[in-house]
């Protein structure tokens, strides 16, 4: 279908380019939607004293090492965006992959997590803390998914030297699974 | 303070007055401005019709004189909403808040699709061999308080009294206390008042509000075989 | 970047456009815009077919009723649980948001589209899915979804308990999918609104219908993510067996209705302030008046959206909730209604001093003020918590609500459609057919349900297939008062066809219309009727606000928007 973008896609009358304005708005989403899910875990994690049993059985270095992760391939979309308004696609394409590479170790990590745990008897029906547990860091994956392919649909632009501004978009967006991983880590992994 | 309610659904607990001048008080302060507005709403419509050779006004509704018309309406009405909030918390405050001494209580369990009362009998205690269970059936003695706790085997559920003015949803897991001191006698609607599935709409109580004698007559006729959960 | 002033692009590559590009994969806003419209009309009618039904039972109870046969229980459940869906997510969101909002912004703001189109169709397409879903659910085994539309565990959660393992879960799916497919069209809502917008578009010359839309895609967007969630859990409590809303595991039904209703509350302004958009535009046009107190309007509109956000909880006074809470929420609830108040206030105001002609457009917009008023001030019973004891559940709240939702839904609906038709398809829709259309929908709407507020006064509970086994409510006096809101139902139903005649009859042989029949000031009236893919020749430019009416010192009593001084 051919389309052609329409004049209204290249004004900018905030003077904020409109590409930013929808991952904001893109963001602001999301943050009410896992707002929402942590919120109903730490009211029901209040009422529930039991709930501190089950996650002493959670893998704390594992949810570091993935902390520690995600936040290195933040670094590289950072350094992905600075190689871009360097108009440096080669490099802004290889940092690129670089965070996709830490988002695949991410997922590997998490695999092997919770492949132990579900063999230890930890399901999603197990009881309520792993359902929270499977449900908040299933759905913060599928985000972390969703990151790596856009991600990787951007890069083949940036190698042609196009939508060079979309690294920056896509690095919010990235930032946020970031930081949503950031207020898991310590409610499913520390607080025991 | 002219019930009206009353004239809709009978009044027989002694909250339920309180419900209803609640009720009356909100129609008159809520009518009296629905009214205004109604009635502004409908001479401007007549007034400001369009006319040959007239011209609309330009009016931008930002000076002081224009705004004035909205801003005194509006003060008038905030104090009217504190009247009204003040009134609205006694009410709730003296039915939900406060428990006043009972002089019997009975256990109220809901299920798809019905409602079990237990009595507690003859020695007026609950929990003890003699309460008396019943299905659908409810027998209090007519300007004696009463808590009642309230329970539900399965879905949420609502028991609700219409004459009484009672109303209370009912939580699995939990049981929620509640009072009523019956003033009339007679025999009323229980319902549900909560979505519950299939059965909601055949899910009927009756109760039976009865004079001490009436009441002592009637727990005579039953067993004393009571199902405790 | 700057917006430019030359020329829009035209279709000059585009000659040829196939019917499926055209019309069916379509980016074009309008194209859009009017595949939402007739998709939610399709639902609308769909959901008004159910009310029917469900209210023939009522006033019949256990008699066939002609074009369904007998209602079960279960199927009276199911009906009135897709009647209360579908006519919010399916019929009055995408009409009054994704349907006037698509079609209206980048012509009200001088644009040639929104600014993602193809984000735009994708919205559509999610939407679409949505609806088929649920249209799905009716024809599963057990029957489509009979829990209410507000779903409460463990009703919701549990197949034992609700016997529709299908349709719970299709319902579920179709109400996320919609959810997402709103917050796909935000996206261009907002980015249109505040970076597309023509040259010298000040924020204070933006048309309030734009306002509205925009600050309601907001709200629709601050407040949809924690039941995003709680659906999320209560699809995982169904399908996989899950614990999250089940007492017996450590969950909360409680929680259920706070995610529920966080959402719940906002989203009744979510579709109040579309409606009241569309009402200011028409009204302003046919009484030739500025809107009065534009800014009031826009600080009211926001404070109201805020404060939405507090008063979630009087939907559950009764629940179970800590009755301390609950008086919080008298307070909150009980104050919002002020600046609601100053809204309806400051649009009856801009009538003073007007010339106000009675077009079929004007008589809706001025009967969504009349009917709205009296759903505004039946609230109050139900946020004085002490009164909501009796009222909750009762008919006297649903009263309530579609003295609210059926001005909001269906009469600035129609006030909208009759002013823009023109625009939208170059001809006029008959006036005639359009006063007896307006008549015949506004009478009997009263008639359905000032009874119904007796009724529930009385104690006539909620989601009760029949009345006949409380014997204090089976009584004569009653039941027909059932009767009477039942046959105003099949009136108010047979006048509609009034409406769908003229609809589509006018598409094709209405009288021709100009670009700007109606005299107005916004600049989707400078772009030709239909416009064009691109909608504007020349892209206009703004030298004043929308609402320059009857200016004094002036010959004609308006002044566009894009005119030079």
């Amino acid at each position: 279908m051919g389309m052609q973008t329409p004049v209204a896609t290249g004004r900018s009358v905030t003077g904020i380019p409109t590409g930013r304005l929808a991952v904001w708005w893109i963001v602001g989403s999301e943050i009410v939607i896992f707002g929402g899910l942590l919120m109903y875990y730490i009211m029901l994690r209040n009422k529930f004293d039991f709930w501190s049993e089950s996650s002493a059985h959670t893998n704390t270095f594992a949810g570091a090492l993935n902390t520690f992760i995600l936040l290195t391939s933040s670094l590289f979309i950072v350094m992905a965006h600075y190689y871009a308004e360097q108009k440096d696609h080669i490099k802004s394409f290889k940092y690129i992959w670089a965070t996709i590479g830490g988002g695949l170790c991410f997922l590997l990590v998490k695999s092997m997590e919770w492949t132990f745990e579900i063999m230890s008897g930890y399901t999603i029906t197990s009881e309520l803390f792993w359902s929270f547990y499977y449900t908040a860091a299933g759905i913060h994956a599928v985000h972390v998914i969703a990151g790596m392919v856009i991600m990787g649909i951007i890069s083949f632009d940036v190698l042609q030297r196009k939508n060079m501004h979309r690294v920056e978009l896509i690095g919010i967006y990235w930032h946020f699974v970031d930081i949503v991983w950031i207020f898991l880590f310590p409610l499913l992994y520390i607080a025991k | 303070m002219m019930n009206f309610m009353s004239l809709l659904r009978e009044s027989a607990s002694t909250f339920a007055n309180d419900i209803d001048n609640l009720i009356a008080w909100v129609a008159i302060l809520g009518g009296f401005w629905w009214l205004i507005a109604e009635g502004v709403l409908l001479w401007l419509i007549v007034k400001f019709r369009h006319k040959d050779g007239v011209k609309a006004q330009y009016i931008t509704g930002e000076k002081k004189e224009e705004m004035k018309w909205i801003h005194w309406p509006h003060n008038i009405i905030l104090f009217c909403d504190l009247v009204i909030i003040v009134m609205a918390i006694k009410v709730w405050h003296h039915v939900k808040q406060e428990l006043p001494p009972a002089d019997d209580t009975i256990r109220v369990i809901g299920q798809q699709w019905s409602w079990r009362f237990i009595h507690s009998g003859k020695d007026g205690i609950l929990g003890t061999p003699d309460d008396v269970e019943k299905v659908d059936e409810l027998h209090v003695k007519v300007g004696q308080t009463y808590h009642f706790k309230l329970e539900t085997t399965d879905v949420l559920h609502n028991f609700s009294v219409p004459v009484f003015r009672l109303k209370q949803d009912v939580i699995p897991g939990r049981v929620i206390t509640g009072w009523f001191k019956p003033t009339m006698t007679g025999t009323f609607d229980i319902q549900c008042a909560e979505m519950c599935g299939i059965g909601h709409g055949i899910m009927m109580g009756r109760i039976h509000v009865e004079t001490p004698e009436q009441y002592d007559q009637w727990l005579a006729t039953q067993q004393n075989v009571a199902q405790t959960h | 970047m700057s917006s430019s002033t030359h020329a829009a692009h035209h279709d000059d590559h585009h000659h040829h456009l196939s019917f499926w590009q055209k019309y069916i994969f379509s980016t074009d806003h309008k194209v859009i815009g009017m595949q939402y419209l007739l998709t939610g009309i399709f639902m609308g009618v769909i959901g008004g077919y159910m009310s029917y039904v469900f209210r023939m039972q009522l006033a019949f109870p256990g008699k066939e009723v002609p074009f369904f046969g007998l209602v079960t229980a279960a199927e009276y459940n199911s009906l009135i649980t897709n009647h209360g869906s579908i006519m919010i997510f399916w019929f009055a969101m995408p009409v009054l948001i994704a349907a006037f909002g698509n079609y209206l912004i980048p012509l009200m703001i001088g644009a040639d589209d929104m600014v993602f189109p193809r984000i735009n169709r994708l919205s559509y397409q999610i939407f679409l899915l949505s609806a088929l879903i649920l249209i799905a659910s009716f024809f599963v085994p057990g029957g489509g979804f009979g829990g209410a539309w507000t779903a409460y565990p463990p009703l919701s959660a549990k197949a034992e308990y609700n016997l529709t393992p299908w349709g719970s879960s299709l319902w579920l799916l179709a109400v996320a999918l919609e959810f997402v497919a709103f917050l796909l069209g935000g996206i261009n809502f907002i980015t249109t609104l505040m970076n597309a917008r023509a040259k010298g578009m000040k924020y204070t010359d933006i048309p309030i219908v734009l306002w509205m839309i925009v600050i309601a895609s907001i709200l629709f967007m601050a407040s949809v993510g924690p039941l995003i969630a709680g659906a999320i859990m209560l699809l995982f409590d169904q399908m996989i067996g899950t614990g999250f809303f089940d007492p017996a595991r450590g969950g909360d039904p409680i929680l259920w209705q706070h995610l529920f209703w966080f959402f719940g509350h906002p989203e009744v302004y979510v579709v109040l302030l579309p409606a009241m958009g569309i009402v200011a535009e028409v009204m302003t046009t046919f009484s030739r008046k500025k809107l009065f107190a534009y800014k009031t309007v826009l600080f009211t509109t926001i404070a109201t959206g805020v404060l939405s956000f507090f008063v979630w909880a009087h939907h559950q006074f009764i629940a179970g909730i800590d009755p301390r809470m609950a008086n919080i929420f008298v307070v909150t609830t009980v104050l919002i209604s002020i600046p609601i108040a100053e809204m309806l206030f400051v649009y009856i105001a801009t009538l003073y001093g007007g010339s106000i002609r009675f077009t079929t457009a004007m008589l809706f917009a001025l009967a969504f003020l009349a009917t709205f008023l009296i759903g505004g001030v039946t609230g109050i019973f139900l946020g004085a918590s002490g009164a909501d004891i009796y009222f909750h559940d009762t008919y006297f709240v649903i009263a309530h609500f579609h003295y609210t939702f059926v001005p909001i839904a269906v009469i600035a609906v129609f006030a909208g459609l009759y002013y823009w038709f023109p625009k939208m398809f170059g001809r006029f829709m008959n006036e005639k057919l359009g006063k007896i259309h307006f008549w015949g929908t506004f009478i009997p709407f009263n008639t359905i349900f000032l009874p119904l507020f007796f009724t529930g006064a009385a104690g006539d509970h909620r989601r009760i297939f029949t009345y006949a086994n409380f014997p204090q409510l089976a009584t004569p006096g009653l039941q027909d008062l059932r009767i009477i809101a039942t046959y105003s139902v099949v009136a108010i139903m047979l006048f509609q066809f009034v409406f769908f005649w003229n609809f589509f009859y006018s598409m094709f042989r209405g009288a021709k219309a100009g670009k700007n029949p109606w005299n107005a000031n916004t600049l989707e009236w400078v772009a030709p009727s239909p416009p064009p893919h691109g909608n504007f020749d020349v892209f206009p430019e703004v030298y004043r606000g929308p609402y320059e009416f009857s200016v004094p010192g002036r010959d004609q009593d308006f002044w566009p928007q894009n005119e030079k001084a």
